[in-house]
């Protein structure tokens, strides 16, 4: 235990080594290295373990760490004269909660792989990437300040594009890929920008450095680098409005989804707003900017996926409700809750994740118009799927119910509308996923497929996930004292009203959908515009094409005409066709008539004697030249 | 300081002749008047100088005619090559290397 403790980077390194190794191991070997590879995520979980078990909230706690350190070393990783850039890691229960949600869920989504992917071409690629994923993302949660955040941020990224255009021959999954990174970006050159400002407004780029020079900055500035950040975190965990790319981003193969779409790499933003907490403490409004964007992206995400005919566009559209739910419980202040929820919801949401591979794999479609009855099929997918469902809809005493509570609490304290916002959005919630529960497993088959469940590789996975799923809620108090706080008594209010309106979304998904997904139209004839308008993701798309793609596209190609076309290749062509006219003006002289050239021969004769007999000139011509 | 005058318009009327003439043969004769003008002159400044061995300056003028001589006859020889197998004698008409 003792090298788990003291060598965190192991976590970092020995997944990247695995990744190289998978990567030239090939595809010849991928079907033995796949179960290597899963060395690599087990020992981020060990480490996590470990460390957790090790730090003390008790005691010698620098900002923004929560808890004592466990190891903590940093290195000039670019030198120019006084100047250098540092990059290192620590360890605190913060880190150590993420490394464990990171191992766990990486592990189970590699064991699940070996049988979604069976079959498929470039399982080697596909290792590699988890394995190169997991790494990075484990150097994004282990980094002690901006700079080493900052590349981890963009190498997850990275993978995430590469993951999404896993099959790349596929059109729609190239384009899903690029709009990810395209709209991702954009949030990181808020990342960036904030990054630069703090480090020059502080010298600091480390975590303890820049917070220990916080109460030094002027109010307008702390605020100016909270909403930065915020962008940052609002690209990378999909909040309005650059959540655009997450449910296109569904074009992967699943259990990527469920790794990086729906349990670690999107709600890396909501890590790094708890990371950096006292930036955002000491600015009300940046807090009240990340209230009001949590709380709108919760409600209208969570009124999107109930329209939904893709199960997996529910479940995209579900963690971008989930997400904003996080980053409501931020703005209000509540960042221990929005970290447990974040926890839960790894769980919980990567057990649907997997569930819906089961479930696509198995019956061959992703439209749960053409699913039905597949609970009596695939029993153990349906079984930990409805552990997965209850447990988002926020059913007692399942993980969701008791993360939801303590972020509702928190809201409720900070903002009442935020509050009453966030408990129709949570009705909502438990109204989507019990449609999709019920148009999946129950009624009667509407597909063609002979439906059938998977291998033991891909139960096990769920049925590890749907554990704490189930319990994680029992650990509540004790996440919120390992994360510094004081655990908080269930308020029965909010409790009370959160089973309300769970069992409300319950009660009405179930009874309007138990005849079949033909509800769907009776829904659409009675709230016409709005049930389009909600199937199209309220038009973001469409507003996005009009508001920044079509208007960028029309710059480039002006600037294709004007500048391009017409400057450069203005200057290029027209020196051609200077250069030509010259040279068929100078070509007259060329006539081969050698007594042409003669008046020259005697001209220069001339000249040179004029040269020689006029005193002086000569020594004056040769300074000319630069004798 | 007559003699350079002499020679100097010696000189002028053989460039002439290579600019104006269009028979090749001319044009040789021309630029046999220019070196005849060029000898003209070295054995004239040998003899007004006095500084130079006059006879050895005679020598180098004869040499100097033997060459012209010589050269002559090698152009003479090519011209009449070059006519018979084209039947081009003047200048303007070999001109075969144009830009």
């Amino acid at each position: 235990m003792g090298v788990l403790l003291s060598a965190p980077w192991i976590a970092i390194a020995l997944p990247l080594a695995l990744a190289l190794l998978v990567a030239v191991g090939g595809s010849r070997l991928a079907p033995f290295m796949r179960w290597v590879a899963m060395l690599g995520p087990l020992a981020v979980l060990a480490i996590g373990v470990a460390s957790l078990g090790a730090t003390s909230e008790t005691g010698d706690v620098v900002a923004p760490f929560v808890s004592t350190t466990t190891a903590a070393a940093s290195t000039a990783w670019i030198k120019v004269g006084d100047f250098a850039l540092t990059i290192g890691y620590a360890v605190d229960a913060l880190t150590a909660m993420m490394l464990i949600v990171v191992g766990f869920v990486a592990l189970m989504v590699m064991m699940f792989s070996v049988g979604y992917m069976a079959g498929e071409d470039g399982i080697a690629r596909y290792y590699a990437l988890l394995l190169l994923f997991t790494a990075s993302m484990t150097g994004l949660v282990l980094a002690d300040g901006f700079v080493g955040l900052f590349v981890a941020w963009e190498l997850v990224g990275a993978c995430s594009y590469l993951l999404i255009g896993f099959w790349f021959n596929k059109p729609s999954a190239a384009a899903a890929a690029m709009k990810a990174f395209v709209v991702t970006r954009i949030g990181d050159v808020g990342l960036f920008v904030a990054i630069a400002i703090l480090w020059g407004a502080t010298g600091q780029t480390s975590y303890i450095g820049s917070m220990a020079a916080l109460p030094g900055l002027s109010a307008g500035l702390v605020t100016a680098i909270g909403v930065l950040l915020f962008v940052g975190a609002a690209g990378k965990s999909a909040q309005f409005p650059l959540h655009t790319w997450l449910p296109d981003a569904m074009e992967g193969p699943t259990p990527v989804s469920a790794l990086i779409h729906a349990a670690t790499m999107v709600a890396a933003g909501v890590f790094l707003v708890a990371r950096v907490w006292p930036i955002f403490a000491a600015s009300p409004t940046t807090l009240t900017v990340v209230l009001f964007i949590g709380t709108f992206t919760a409600l209208s995400a969570a009124t999107i996926a109930v329209s939904q005919n893709d199960i997996k566009k529910v479940l995209a559209y579900s963690t971008i409700s989930q997400l904003g739910f996080m980053f409501a419980a931020l703005g209000a202040g509540a960042w221990r809750a929005a970290l447990f929820l974040l926890i839960a919801h790894a769980a919980f949401k990567a057990l649907l994740f997997l569930g819906s591979g089961s479930v696509i794999h198995g019956s061959g479609t992703q439209d749960m118009r053409e699913m039905g009855g597949l609970a009596k099929k695939m029993p153990t997918t349906a079984v930990t799927w409805v552990v997965g469902a209850a447990a988002l809809a926020g059913v007692p005493p399942l993980a969701g119910f008791f993360a939801k509570d303590e972020v509702l609490h928190g809201v409720l304290i900070a903002s009442p509308v935020a509050f009453g916002a966030l408990a129709v959005a949570a009705a909502f919630t438990a109204f989507y996923i019990t449609r999709a529960t019920v148009l999946t497993f129950f009624g009667s088959h509407r597909g063609s497929a002979h439906a059938h469940e998977g291998g033991a590789s891909m139960l096990l996975p769920l049925v590890a996930l749907a554990i704490p799923a189930a319990t994680l809620g029992f650990a509540a108090a004790a996440i919120a004292k390992a994360l510094g706080g004081e655990p908080e008594a269930l308020s029965l209010t909010v409790a009370g009203i959160s089973v309300a309106v769970a069992t409300l979304g319950i009660v009405a998904g179930y009874l309007v959908y138990r005849h079949g997904p033909d509800a769907d139209l009776a829904l659409e004839n009675t709230l016409g515009g709005v049930w389009r308008a909600s199937r199209a993701g309220y038009f973001a798309d469409t507003a996005a094409d009009y508001l920044f793609v079509r208007p960028f596209v029309a710059v480039a190609h002006s600037t294709d005409a004007i500048v391009d076309r017409g400057l450069f290749d203005g200057i290029t062509e027209g020196s051609v066709v200077v250069s030509r006219r010259l040279g068929q003006f100078f070509n007259r002289l060329q006539t081969g008539d050698y007594q042409g050239y003669m008046p020259f021969a005697v001209a220069g004769v001339v000249v040179l004697i004029a040269l020689a007999i006029t005193p002086g000139l000569l020594d004056l011509t040769l300074g000319w030249f630069g004798r | 300081m007559s003699i350079v005058v002499v020679c100097a318009a010696l000189f002028s009327l053989g460039v002439y002749g290579v600019m104006v003439r269009r028979d090749v043969i001319g044009i040789l004769a021309s630029i046999e008047v220019m070196l005849g003008a060029a000898t003209l002159q070295l054995v004239a400044f040998a003899m007004s100088s006095g500084v130079a061995d006059g006879a050895r300056t005679e020598a180098v003028g004869l040499v100097i005619l033997a060459l012209a001589a010589t050269e002559a006859a090698i152009g003479l020889g090519l011209l009449v090559s070059v006519a018979r197998r084209s039947g081009r004698g003047r200048l303007d008409e070999m001109a075969e290397v144009e830009g």
